[in-house]
């Protein structure tokens, strides 16, 4: 009998070759998956070369996602995606995808089934967290940890503590994840959990889609984390039903798993909300952000680019226009769900309503291309990072809120919520 | 290591994208990179640092991006040791990993002032601020992550197992 052990205990130690691990263990593991993309792919496949090695660990286990500035912005990013594009060729890549069939990285692999529960996934870009909604063990890491995992397909990991976060209740009407992983890193600040894992759970964690889910462990790097994971239940197991290309192990806390925290909230205190400048911390009710005059608003992102997020957009901008002098800007994050877009009318109400419909990147959310702001500008975002000039100019703003107050905003001119609208 | 530089003090949450502003990632040279270290914090960084100086700040530096080009910035800058209250995680992999040296002092961030001059020897951990007197000790390395840093970082660590092993590691 081992010791009681939480989700990233058990799975940290499942791919170590143990019976079990203790937070602050350094372990070696196997992972299951490698990932990177156009920007951090090129400094690891120098690792790569470096090491001497000639053929990556797996070819069906390397995701390569050109993702950041493609279509390609300038000509060094059209080298970097090269040089990307080549290496997977190279290599015999099986997950690799040239743009009009890539997506947002973090959209697109549990959507084409390459992430299931119990794995271990190390990727090149720190939202990696995103696979825990999966119940997998998915964290970020930089190039070079990555370049190693390439040739060797293996990394090093401390064994994180464990928070977890419980929301019990039911969410209000108009009350999305977005609001609810903004509240919870408003409460634990930016590095509330800095070297821990936290566990999401609590019946209204339980009632929230994939999708939402998926927008909550995006952003548990926001608080710092290592991992934001859910459990596996119906709703996962009927998600993941022929999607996911390879048998898959669910892992489950122990009952009696020892936290190093557990933090409990109300559903009932979830208010729409919006992480003002320039921390994901600062959090504060939409409805007393109402001030807030804007010149963009951008829905999409790996934190909310997926089709639940849009049909809310659209919902909101049915009927109505964007506001004279504000730019709506929407970006689906895979071409699957563009796809879906223009099937259930979405993307007419987009044009209808004068937004920019563009195509799958991760462009504007860092400021890379597609929506870069000027100084003094301000942006009402779905996506994750608020930092001085994430978006653009180092005196620009940016604003984090869910998909239904990024429309209405865009539709108000200043920050608002859908009922504000006439 | 033994390095002695000029403070440039810093507060909390520091994150990748004031170190090295994603509108340069379209290169992966530190010599390009190292000319927009820290621009969207302190735009006069660049043309103030000496090789060998020291940053000093507060909690969770480095937040943020997986970026790898933040610690590889620094280090083209001529930044010898970030001392910090903390490092956000991918952050304190990367340096490592990179051979950016860190280390972890909440005392001695209390009392480096801007400025200052120190010196740091990244093998014990001592940090002496040279324009005071005051000494502090930081935070020993766990002995795995010490382990990659006398290798001479991951790559070099990896590079001699997969020699040994003639093959995967």
């Amino acid at each position: 009998m081992t010791r009681p052990m939480t989700m990233a205990e058990r799975m940290l130690a499942a791919h170590a070759g143990l019976d079990e691990v203790v937070p602050g263990q350094l372990v070696e593991c196997d992972v299951d998956l490698v990932l990177a993309n156009d920007v951090t792919a090129p400094m690891a496949l120098r690792t790569f070369r470096e090491l001497g090695a000639t053929r990556v660990f797996d070819r069906d286990r390397v995701c390569l996602v050109p993702d950041h500035y493609v279509p390609n912005k300038d000509i060094r990013s059209a080298e970097q995606a090269k040089l990307v594009r080549d290496f997977a060729h190279e290599q015999g890549v099986s997950h690799y995808w040239e743009a009009g069939r890539a997506g947002i990285e973090h959209a697109l692999l549990p959507e084409q089934g390459v992430v299931g529960p119990g794995d271990l996934v190390i990727g090149a870009d720190s939202h990696t967290c995103t696979y825990g909604a999966l119940g997998a063990f998915a964290t970020g890491v930089g190039s070079t940890d990555a370049g190693v995992a390439l040739a060797t397909g293996r990394a090093w990991f401390k064994v994180p503590e464990t928070v977890r976060v419980e929301v019990t209740g039911a969410l209000a009407a108009g009350v999305c994840a977005k609001d609810v992983i903004l509240h919870v890193i408003g409460l634990l600040g930016v590095d509330g959990a800095l070297y821990q894992s936290i566990e999401f759970a609590g019946s209204a964690m339980r009632a929230l889609s994939m999708e939402g889910r998926m927008t909550v462990s995006n952003m548990a790097v926001e608080a710092g984390a290592k991992a934001g994971l859910f459990e596996v239940d119906d709703v996962a197991r009927e998600w993941l039903s022929g999607r996911c290309e390879r048998p898959y192990v669910e892992v489950h806390p122990d009952a009696d798993a020892a936290c190093a925290r557990r933090v409990a909230i109300d559903a009932a205190d979830v208010v729409p909300c919006v992480a003002w400048p320039h921390l994901p911390s600062n959090v504060r009710p939409a409805a007393d952000s109402r001030d807030v005059a804007i010149d963009q608003a951008l829905i999409g992102s790996c934190t909310n680019g997926r089709i639940e997020d849009l049909r809310v957009a659209a919902s909101v901008l049915a009927g109505r226009r964007v506001a004279p002098g504000v730019r709506c800007i929407v970006i689906p994050a895979t071409p699957a769900i563009s796809r879906q877009c223009m099937d259930e009318g979405l993307a007419a109400v987009f044009l209808d309503a004068g937004c920019v419909l563009s195509t799958p990147t991760c462009g504007p959310c860092l400021g890379g291309h597609m929506g870069v702001l000027a100084a003094g500008e301000r942006c009402v975002s779905t996506t994750n990072r608020n930092f001085v000039g994430r978006m653009g100019d180092p005196a620009s703003e940016v604003y984090l809120a869910g998909p239904a107050v990024a429309a209405a905003s865009a539709v108000a001119g200043h920050i608002a919520l859908p009922d504000d609208l006439d | 290591m033994r390095f002695e530089g000029t403070v440039f003090r810093y507060g909390r949450d520091v994150d990748t994208d004031v170190i090295i502003p994603a509108r340069y990632l379209n290169s992966s040279d530190p010599s390009v990179l190292a000319r927009h270290a820290m621009e969207d914090l302190d735009p006069t960084f660049v043309s103030r640092v000496r090789p060998g100086d020291v940053i000093v700040a507060g909690e969770n530096f480095g937040c943020g991006s997986s970026r790898e080009h933040a610690p590889v910035a620094l280090k083209a800058a001529g930044v010898s040791c970030v001392i910090a209250s903390s490092f956000a995680r991918i952050f304190y992999r990367n340096a490592i990993n990179t051979g950016l040296a860190i280390l972890e002092c909440p005392e001695a961030v209390e009392a480096i002032s801007d400025g200052d001059v120190v010196s740091v020897d990244t093998d014990d951990g001592s940090i002496r601020d040279e324009t005071t007197g005051a000494s502090f000790s930081a935070q020993p390395f766990p002995p795995f992550v010490a382990q990659i840093i006398q290798a001479g970082g991951l790559v070099e660590r990896t590079r001699r197992q997969l020699a040994e092993r003639g093959g995967r590691a």
